[in-house]
Formats: C-alpha cells, structure tokens, sequence
C-alpha cells in the first residue's frame, strides 16, 4: 500500500510546471499573448507588405481602409498597413536597445552603491534623489530639442532615453542588494573565502534574477514611452514611421477635422496593446518575485 | 522643525539647479547652432536668404551673450534662472520666455487642477470603497474599468476619446480653446462652448489617473482591514460610516499624500502632450510651438519652469504632512 503511494509521486515536467504557473498568473499570460500576437503581426507584416510603402510617396494620399490598402493611407501617400509594421518593428527596436542599456547601467549602479556603501553608494543615492524630482521626459525634450532633427535616427533616440532612465532599476536594484547581503549564506559564503565578484554574481545575483526581470520590463515599458511622447511632441525621427511620429503628424494636419479618422486612431490602438502588454506582464512578474502577494488558487 | 525646513530648502535649490545645469550644457555640447537654425528657418519659411548671413549671426551672438566664456555665461544664467529671467522668445520677440509662459500658464493650471482633484477624489474614493466589504455592489463595477485603463497614457485617450465622442458621436467639439469665430466675452453662450472644448482634454487625464489611485487604495485598504483597531471599533460598535471615515480613510491620507506628490511630475508632463494634442492654449501647445519653430529660449524655459514648479510643489506637500499626520507633528 505504502509502496503503491510512493510511485505515484511524479514530479511534473518544468514544462507543466511553468504551464500551470502561467495558467495561474493571468495578467502574465494575457500579456505575454497580446505580445506574441504583435510579434507576429510584425513578422508576418515584414513577409507581405514592402517596407519601402512605409515612407512618404510610395502610395495614393489620404485613402479610407480599403481591400488594397487594410488600413488606409495617409496624407503623405504612406501605406499605414506598412507603417504599422515598420513602426512597430521600430518601437520595439528603441525598446528593446534603450530598455537593455538602461537595465545594465541600472544593475551594475545599484550593486556598486549597495555592495561597497560609503562615498560611493552617497554619491549615487544623493544623484537619484535629485534626478527624481525632474520630470525625466521634459529634460529629454531638451536633449532631443537641441539635436538637429535631420540627424535623429532611431538609434540616437534609445541613447536619449537612456541617459537619464536608469535611476529607477539602481533604486530597486540597490534596496534589494542591501537586504540580501545580510542575509546568512552571504555571511557563509564569505567566511568560506569566496570573493566579492564570486559573492556577486554567484550567490546574490540568481536570487535577483526575477526583479532584474521585471526592472527590464518596466524599462522597456519607460523606454517605449519616452520615444512615443517625444515623437507626438515632433521630436522623433520625422521621416521614420515611428507610431508617435503618425499620431504628430496626423494632428499636425487635422486629420478628425478633416475625416481621416484611421490614420490617428491606428497608431494609438497600436501603442494600448504594446504598452498593455508590457504592463501586464509586469504585473505578473511582480507576483512572481513577491511571493507574498501571489495569489493561492 | 526650522532645520527641516533650510534643509529640504536646500534640496530644493539643488534640484533646480541641476535640471538648469543639465539644460545649459546640453545645447553647448552639441554642434548646433540655435541663431543659424533660426535663420534657416527664416530663410525656409519667409522666402529669402540674409544677404550677410555671417554678419547677421555674429550680431546676435554677441546680442545674446553667446560670445563670452562659458562660465561666465553659466554664472549670469544660474543668476538669472533663479529670477525667473529666461531671457527672449526668439520666435515671439520682443516677448520674454516669461510672458510667454505667463500667458499660458492659467490653462494649463485649471486643468491640472481640475482632472488631479478629480482623479485623487474618485479614484481613492472607489478604491477605499471597493476594499470595503459593506460597500455595495456597483462600486467594484464602476472601479473595475478605471483599473483596466490604468495602463493607456493620456495622450492616446486623447486620441480614443477624440475619435469616439468627438468625430464618431459628435458631442464634443475636436479641438481649441473655444470656437472659432466666437467673441471670447463673458456671455453663457460663451462660458458653455469653452466648458464643452475643456471636457475631452480633462476626461483624457482624468481615465488614466483614477485607476492608479483605485489600486493603492484598495491595496492599503485590504491591509486596513485585518488590523486590530478596526475590530476593535466594529465591537465598540461604532457605525460603519464613522469607521470607514475616520479608520480607513484617516490611515491612507498620509500615504496617498505622498504618492500624489510623487506623481505630480508625471501628471504635468501628460497634460503638456494632451494640450498640445487638443490644442488648448496652455504650456504643451507654447511647447509644441516652440518646438516647431525652433524656439530654444522658450523651449529650455518651459522644461525649466515646469521642473521648478513641479520640485517646488513636491517639498510643499512634505510641509503638508505634519498637518495630516499627528504623529510626524509631534516630532
């Protein structure tokens, strides 16, 4: 009898692990769906339409949603069909480059100030605490503003952004790494000889792994944000179809005033799903690195 | 008290001159010329091209001041800044970045106020109610929603809310301040059109932020809930309206304070993209101008009013707390 019990036990695969935890977690698993489907939408969009329909002149001007044209085109004769995919390749692109760089600069920051304290952790704690108060995006709008817009690329966008959004991973980064060299397997580990880089990366740095993943959403959720709000106020890339580039120039033209009404609404419904993603996906992550606020179903 | 408050004087003092720090030297390190873009500008949109271009660049750069070292143009500017001197309008000379703030600025300012009461009032409202197992059943209706479009920025409600009750049901009119063509007197005919052109840009606001504040609300609340004096004041007998104002609501002002001075700066820089997307005549429009026309003066002196003003309100509320927290008064 005792027996029988015994082999029953079978610990289920990673991969039912990681299902089940997922069909738990809703938030996670809706956001990671509205994200494969614009991943998708892109993919798919690069195999059927020419990019080249994305820029100004390559199409009729000012057509409603059509069978030749899915969502119409604009003013400037672009085939908003081929904006979207080309915009969301680019948003995800400016994401994705100033989402990382900030993760980095965030986490080796928030290590450096936590892990060896003194002056060091005073000057960067002190540098956060003033940059915070600044509302980041405005003194982005300077940077960009300054720049000659013909030499704005998308590239030179993500390092905008970058230089001043990583001050909230370090804050996280850092509070976490404060608790966690307290604990007692770092004070084991030290007194067993290891190094502080071995200390580092080998015992603190998995237990960080789940907020390091999170921090890296909510960048790349700020990052998209920061390159959408400076492209609706013109400061984008003017020729490139980024999704705030369309919302600017659809405004700059009146385009409710003058009936056009797919060619604002597009963009934006566009940049609801991104940034719905990311938030929820966020959320999930979160009750993943907070046990306390899983939920018991 | 007097040390706390030369203290968090000093930081602020810091932090403006930070953001003027970081503001002065962007521009000089790149490699473009404000005065020439300007006349490219000129020269692009007027037709003609200076006939002594050089000459007339080297004039307004020693006009400016832009010729003399660059610390002693970073002393008179921090000088000036702390004055609330940023010098002229290039595109609206001879009006200083000041007047044209100034004129913007009471726009801007009824509708920060309006959609940020707003939004702290219903959102903590639904929040707190919603955590509330007395609360009746129609509040987590009307909360659920609001929590859904937590994640839209303001900007692109804007833009749903232009499309749906705008063009689509035509209840609302698609921009400006007031109808053109209408005589900006005092009449109610008046009064109603400039109401019913501020209803989109405040609703776009206010859909976004209401949500945020349901869920730390409702957060705080459910933590409220399991404490011991809240039972205790249920088996006091105490009725449920006394509790749920003076027990819950109480115990979350302090915290919800303090998260409304932190969001303060993100409320500010959604209302400048969704004035510059109605084009209510405010700061984000004076911006998006500014912006469109190569204005740099204007363009630094706005980013610097705003963080100033933003930095400022948020040491403000820190002198707020002990008023709504005994505990911190007695200190």
């Amino acid at each position: 009898m005792a027996d029988a019990t015994m082999t029953e036990i079978v610990r289920p695969s990673r991969l039912a692990l990681a299902v089940r935890y997922i069909k738990r977690n809703k938030s996670l698993a809706v956001g990671l769906a509205i994200l494969l489907f614009l991943i998708a939408f892109t993919a798919i969009g690069f195999m059927v339409i020419d990019p080249r329909h994305a820029y100004p002149l390559s199409a009729a001007a000012k057509k409603p949603p059509s069978l030749q044209y899915p969502l119409g085109t604009d003013f400037f004769g672009r085939d908003l069909l081929a904006a979207m995919v080309v915009g969301m390749w680019q948003t995800a692109a400016i994401g994705l480059l100033a989402g990382g760089i900030g993760t980095v600069i965030g986490v080796v920051l928030g290590f450096i100030s936590a892990y060896f304290g003194g002056w060091i952790d005073t000057i960067i704690k002190t540098v956060c605490q003033i940059l915070t108060p600044i509302p980041v995006l405005l003194i982005q709008v300077v940077v960009a503003g300054t720049l000659d817009k013909r030499d704005v690329t998308i590239f030179m966008m993500a390092l905008i952004i970058v230089v001043l959004s990583w001050m909230g991973t370090t804050l996280v980064v850092r509070a976490q790494v404060l608790t966690m060299k307290e604990r007692q397997f770092v004070a084991v580990a030290k007194l067993s000889g290891v190094g502080s880089m071995g200390i580092i990366f080998k015992e603190i740095m998995p237990n960080l792994l789940p907020f390091i993943a999170a921090a890296f959403v909510v960048q790349v959720f700020q990052a998209v944000f920061a390159s959408f709000y400076l492209a609706v106020l013109g400061l984008g890339p003017l020729r490139e179809p980024l999704l705030g580039n369309i919302i600017w120039s659809a405004q700059g033209q009146g385009a409710f005033f003058n009936g056009w009404w797919w060619w604002p609404i597009e963009p934006a419904i566009a940049m609801v799903l991104i940034l719905g993603s990311l938030a929820l996906i966020n959320m999930g992550l979160d009750e993943l690195a907070n046990p306390r606020v899983r939920k018991t179903e | 008290m007097l040390r706390l408050v030369i203290r968090r004087l000093l930081f602020l003092a810091l932090v403006i001159w930070s953001a003027s720090t970081i503001v002065f030297f962007i521009p000089r390190m790149s490699n473009t010329n404000a005065i020439r873009e300007r006349f490219a500008e000129l020269s692009r949109t007027g037709g003609f091209a200076p006939a002594d271009l050089e000459k007339l660049i080297e004039a307004y750069t020693k006009q400016f001041g832009l010729d003399r070292p660059i610390l002693e143009q970073y002393q008179d500017y921090i000088v000036n800044i702390f004055q609330l001197d940023f010098g002229y309008s290039l595109n609206r000379y001879p009006m200083t970045v000041t007047d044209v703030i100034m004129q913007a600025i009471p726009w801007t300012l009824a509708l920060l106020i309006v959609t940020t009461i707003l939004s702290f009032v219903i959102g903590n409202l639904l929040g707190a109610l919603s955590a509330w197992p007395k609360a009746p059943s129609w509040v987590r209706a009307v909360a659920t929603p609001f929590i859904l479009l937590t994640g839209v920025p303001p900007i692109i409600m804007g833009v749903l809310l232009l499309f749906f009750l705008g063009f689509r049901l035509k209840w609302f009119p698609l921009g400006g301040a007031y109808s053109i063509g209408l005589v900006p007197d005092g009449s109610w005919s008046f009064l109603l059109d400039l109401m019913m052109h501020q209803v989109l840009p405040a609703l776009s606001l206010i859909l976004g932020l209401v949500g945020g504040w349901v869920l730390s609300m409702r957060g705080m609340g459910i933590t409220i809930q399991g404490e011991d004096y809240v039972n205790f004041a249920e088996h006091k007998g105490l009725g449920a309206g006394v509790i749920f104002r003076d027990y819950y609501l109480r115990n979350t002002l302090l915290p919800q304070a303090t998260a409304l001075a932190l969001a303060l700066g993100t409320i500010v820089t959604s209302a400048v993209v969704v004035e510059s997307l109605f084009g209510l005549p405010g700061i984000g429009l004076a911006l998006n101008s500014a912006i469109r026309s190569n204005d740099f003066p204007v363009i630094y002196g706005i980013v610097l009013f705003i963080t100033g003003a933003v930095a400022t309100l948020m040491v403000l509320m820190e002198f707020v707390y002990p008023l709504l927290d005994p505990r911190i008064r007695d200190e």
